[in-house]
């Protein structure tokens, strides 16, 4: 739905479903705001002349106070407010809970650039490619300091944190360039962080996809290249002698603690049972994989847990809680 | 000057003896060491203006240089690093060494003990200590800056401000958490002041709205400053030992450090605005002759402002990776915390009708306030509005917001306050015409500064960046020329105040013929006990007599 | 500080009770910042306590808790004399008062050496997170370093506030050896005491928090 599909003065392009939703509400509370305003300093505007010092206007009757008057101003913004909340609060719940059907990307923030790999293989640094039309989910993480992935054109932001997955979401509908900023200061280079994205036709994208993605692996391959070169799989592989927990399968299951408690196995929990093993052991198993902490960069754990994710054939119905504390 | 200077009418209240027996505070003492072992809450007060005055400036001058750096979408005038110097250096000397000081520590100082009928605060040595304190860790501060600066922004969002930065963290962070118990100090003895220290007579219905304001802005700086000492102890430790509880790559989250710097910097907000309101209402009172509409309601809405601000702080984090439903929950809390703040807006308003007013230059400071905070506050429902924070978090949106809020809002009642009382502290009067000017011009320099500032955010520029896509620049170059208006207008009061200290008209004991304690029954300048007896408060606060009797001028 | 209790009204206040009254509101004040200082330290214990629930019952397992437990005993029990010094003057006894306040130092005194051999052994036993700690022998490392941290954090506070006091006590003493304080005029007895007895409640939480949850 898109409630003001046209060119407003100082706003910058909708490129993206949810652009004219935010500025439809941006909208809103600046006309309500006009209009307070308008009326507000009419009002005092009017006092002070009628009233100046040196006027004989009549000021019988002048009140202290008055009890209806003030539940009255009281109520009626905080009504409004709280229809303004209301209509927010909508779009924003939207706006954090990507489709199923959504393209997942991985970026990874590192100072001072954006380090982004797609499903189907390419690898970009500083630009990033989507197709028109297609909702398109950012998984992000950061290497080092807290960055932020803002695009300005599809009204929407993300703060990327080191230590866990955060994700952004958004459909263009705008073939273009537009800009990125990294939103959340990270230092020098903070102001020389940005990047850009290229909205393409499905075709076009198709086509950049063979042309860019032709001689680089798959994210997939390369988690399992990865999955290898870090002795994950003389442990977890099927005819392993050691016994380690097996990996297919295991993607958005319920898995059983050794505390007794469950946990989803998502993104986030694969990412900390690769860094800090010990601390969600899965029930029936030992606590003797080796720490990845300070081993692996994040890009690399993305690729792994790409590939962990392989292991598991359905489409993965559920997402990353990157909204847990 | 003309005699219009004054507002001559019949006094409101008794006359004090007109020949005291004691000398006026400023001449009770004289040489550095009366000063500066005074314990004397005035002159307290003084020394804080003149601490604060001097880190406005270096505040306002890394202002000016971010402004000029600015003007142009390239980096050229100075470095990215130290364009990063520059804003945090802005950021904490604005914030923690003006902003924070500035109502509270000078005019609540100088006034609430005048105001409530006391000889002086409850504990006048504890007073003094703030001070040292507070010049303690502007030292600390000042050998940071000197070192060769921080540059992680007034936030010190870890793991930044931790493991990456090369700054000179730890002295600054030490410089505000020193200070921080300079605020403590101050608004435990405010409270302490207000409750057992009030006159005869001098009911809590019978203070004045300035007073109310003040001892919610004391409430916050007690509950809320130690909040942010423990966090920024603990931060600075985790930089100085390599563990702590913020650090990512240890199992920290950074995201704790986060929710408590902003469990104490929201509520920072309403201690920078609170007296701010305070001092408003007592401009509007005095310039419209009248009682403040519904005074009740005006004293309670900071209390509920002080109460609210508590627990809004999540709505700094709606795009920081905050659960979806803390987002829901603060936002709608947001919203609330305005209806208080809309509530002062509206009575001011309504104080004005049927008033007798006078345009005196603190009138025209109240007015730029109500004005210039209608607009800020009415920004803030943007940024409170989920779907609209997601676009302009973090922008120049932001920027303009909290400007007007502390700026527009704060600097202009603590103007129109130093105006207001200018007479009482210094004993003179200033070039009215003069000062009406500077007002207006600072008016007009505040607005061409941060309104384009509003569009820029909209448009997406990012804060903290010392560059920017050239088709933004128009923008940028209309911000910095109100810049340099702004700082022409600040500087003309700050020339006028100084030289009417020393050669100003002296002043009558009240020029306004407002309804205060310290105007009714303290001289200009007050004495060092303020009255030759402590006055019995028989009447409500604001007691105009005369805005239904026809015009007698 | 004035000698007597006829010279001890400060110019400021008009009654020696409106003395007291601001006397007693001010620490109370002091004392709600003290909480919310500590807060911070309180809020990070409870959220990794419940993100690492077994690290750091690991991590409590390795510090002395006979230390601990007869510490909290010991600070008890000044916390005792404490509240009968303030008892010994409100009766006017200033015997009393100097031999309460004198076992309340010894004790206060007394837990702090523990504390300062509890630190001395636990750095043989490497657990300083930031100087000797050897990840190695643990089953949840991070967790444990980070269960250390908060516990050298929170027990150093709680010390230095320990010493604060003891330095107040000293001047209790000293003045009443002068025989300052009187039934009439023992306004700093009352606002010392309350502040030991705060840090002496702040033990009371970080015992079990320390201590206990591993057992």
């Amino acid at each position: 739905m898109n409630l003001l599909a046209f060119d407003l003065p100082f706003v910058p392009k909708q490129a993206s479903a949810q652009a004219g939703q935010v500025d439809a509400i941006f909208f809103a509370i600046t006309v309500l705001s006009a209009l307070l305003c308008v009326l507000l300093f009419v009002a005092i505007t009017y006092c002070l002349i009628r009233y100046r010092s040196k006027s004989n206007a009549d000021r019988t009757m002048s009140m202290a106070g008055h009890n209806l008057v003030e539940v009255v101003w009281s109520v009626i913004p905080m009504l409004i407010f709280i229809g303004l909340f209301i209509w927010g609060a909508i779009v924003y719940v939207e706006a954090r809970n990507p489709p199923k059907n959504a393209l997942t990307v991985y970026v990874v923030g590192l100072q001072w650039y954006w380090d982004i790999e797609h499903e189907e293989g390419p690898h970009e640094i500083g630009e990033l490619h989507v197709p028109l039309n297609q909702p398109v989910r950012l998984v992000m993480t950061s290497q080092d300091v807290i960055h932020d992935f803002y695009v300005p054109a599809f009204r929407t932001k993300m703060d990327v944190v080191p230590g866990k997955y955060t994700e952004e979401w958004f459909t263009p509908i705008e073939p273009g360039r537009f800009r990125v900023f990294c939103n959340q200061y990270c230092g020098t280079k903070h102001g020389q962080m940005t990047a850009w994205i290229d909205v393409m036709k499905p075709q076009d994208y198709q086509a950049w996809l063979v042309g860019a993605g032709a001689n680089t692996e798959s994210i997939v391959q390369t988690g399992a290249r990865l999955f290898r070169a870090h002795n994950c799989s003389s442990c977890h592989d099927d005819n392993s002698q050691v016994a380690a927990p097996d990996l297919h399968n295991i993607y958005g299951r319920q898995v059983p603690l050794s505390d007794g408690t469950f946990v989803t196995a998502d993104d986030e929990y694969l990412r900390d049972s690769i860094l800090t093993p010990a601390a969600q052991v899965v029930a029936g198993y030992k606590s003797i994989m080796p720490v990845y902490k300070g081993q692996i960069s994040e890009p690399d754990i993305m690729a792994i847990i790409a590939y962990i994710k392989s292991l598991t054939p359905t489409p993965s119905a559920s997402r990353p809680t990157s909204n847990q504390p | 000057m003309s005699a219009a200077t004054f507002i001559e009418e019949s006094p409101t209240g008794v006359e004090p003896p007109r020949h005291p027996k004691q000398p006026d505070y400023l001449h009770d003492g004289y040489g550095l060491k009366s000063w500066l072992t005074t314990h004397d809450h005035k002159r307290i007060g003084i020394l804080y203006l003149i601490a604060i005055t001097f880190f406005f400036l270096i505040g306002g001058i890394a202002a000016t240089l971010m402004r000029i750096e600015l003007v142009t979408p390239n980096t050229d005038l100075v470095t990215s690093e130290t364009y990063n110097k520059l804003f945090t250096l802005h950021g904490v000397t604005m914030v923690w060494f003006f902003l924070i000081p500035s109502i509270p520590s000078v005019l609540g100082n100088f006034l609430i003990p005048m105001m409530i009928g006391a000889k002086d605060v409850a504990f006048p040595r504890l007073n003094l200590l703030s001070w040292y304190i507070f010049i303690l860790g502007g030292c600390f501060t000042l050998y940071s800056l000197i070192a060769g600066g921080v540059d992680t922004g007034w936030t010190f969002y870890t793991p930044y401000s931790t493991v990456y930065s090369n700054g000179h963290v730890l002295a600054m962070a030490a410089g505000i958490f020193i200070t921080g118990f300079s605020s403590i100090f101050t608004g435990l003895n405010f409270i302490v002041t207000i409750h057992t220290m009030r006159a005869p007579g001098m009911h809590w219905f019978r203070l004045p709205l300035f007073v109310w304001s003040m001892y919610a802005t004391s409430l916050i700086l007690v509950l809320a400053t130690p909040v942010l000492a423990i966090t920024l102890a603990l931060m600075a430790v985790e930089r100085f030992t390599g563990v702590g509880v913020f650090n990512p790559s240890m199992g920290g989250d950074p995201l704790l450090f986060q929710h408590l710097f902003w469990f104490y910097s929201h509520p920072a907000v309403y201690i920078m605005i609170l007296p701010g309101m305070g001092v408003v209402s007592e401009l509007i009172a005095c310039f419209s002759r009248k009682r403040i509409f519904g005074y009740k309601f005006v004293a309670f809405a900071s209390l509920a402002i002080a109460i609210l601000g508590f627990i809004v702080w999540g709505h700094h984090l709606f795009v920081a990776s905050q659960s979806i439903y803390a987002g829901l929950v603060f936002s709608i809390l947001s919203f609330l915390v305005s209806v208080p703040s809309a509530i002062k807006v509206f009575n001011w308003t309504a104080t004005l009708y049927k008033g007798r007013i006078f345009f005196h230059t603190p009138m025209l400071y109240a007015l730029g306030f109500i004005g210039l905070f209608t607009i800020g506050g009415l920004s803030g429902l943007a940024l409170a509005t989920l779907a609209i924070d997601m676009h302009v978090h973090g922008t120049y949106f932001v920027i303009a917001h909290f400007h007007y809020i502390m700026v527009g809002g704060m600097l202009m009642a603590y103007l129109g306050g130093i105006h207001f009382w200018w007479p009482k502290i210094s004993g003179r009067m200033y070039n009215e015409k003069l000062a009406q000017f500077s007002a207006a011009v600072i008016f007009v320099g505040f607005n061409l500064t941060f309104f384009p500032q509003f569009i820029l955010g909209y448009l997406g520029m990012p804060r903290r960046y010392p560059a920017y896509p050239p088709e933004w620049q128009v923008f940028h170059v209309l911000s910095s020329a109100g810049a340099s208006v702004l700082a022409v207008g600040y500087a003309i009061p700050l020339c006028y105040l100084i030289w009417s200290f020393f050669f100003g008209r002296p002043a009558p004991q009240n020029p306004w013929n407002a309804s205060g304690l310290e105007w009714t029954h303290a001289l200009s300048p007050p004495i060092r006990t303020n009255f030759e007896e402590i006055p019995i408060v028989t009447k409500e606060a604001y007691d105009y007599p005369y805005p239904e009797t026809p015009n007698r001028a | 500080m004035p000698e007597t209790a006829a010279s001890a009204l400060a110019e400021q206040f008009a009654t020696p009770g409106q003395q007291e009254e601001a006397a007693t509101l001010g620490i109370w004040a002091f004392l709600s910042t003290e909480i919310l200082f500590f807060g911070g330290l309180f809020l990070s214990y409870g959220i990794y306590r419940v993100t690492y629930h077994n690290g750091f019952a690991e991590g409590s397992r390795h510090l002395y808790f006979w230390i601990g437990t007869i510490n909290t005993f010991v600070l008890l029990t000044s916390s005792l004399f404490m509240a009968l010094a303030v008892h010994a003057i409100q009766d006017g006894n200033a015997k009393r008062l100097r031999a309460f306040l004198l076992a309340t130092f010894v004790f206060g005194a007394t837990f702090l050496g523990l504390k300062l051999l509890e630190y001395y052994l636990d750095t043989g036993d490497h657990l300083v997170p930031w100087y000797n700690f050897q990840p190695n022998e643990y089953s949840h490392p991070y967790a444990v370093k980070m269960f250390l941290f908060l516990y050298f954090a929170m027990t150093g506070l709680h010390a230095v506030h320990m010493t604060v006091g003891l330095t107040a006590l000293t001047y209790l003493y000293i003045k009443a050896r002068k025989n300052t304080y009187t039934e009439s005029y023992h306004t700093p007895v009352k606002v010392i005491g309350l502040y030991w007895h705060f840090v002496d409640i702040v033990w009371v939480f970080l015992y079990p928090m320390l201590y206990l949850i591993g057992k």
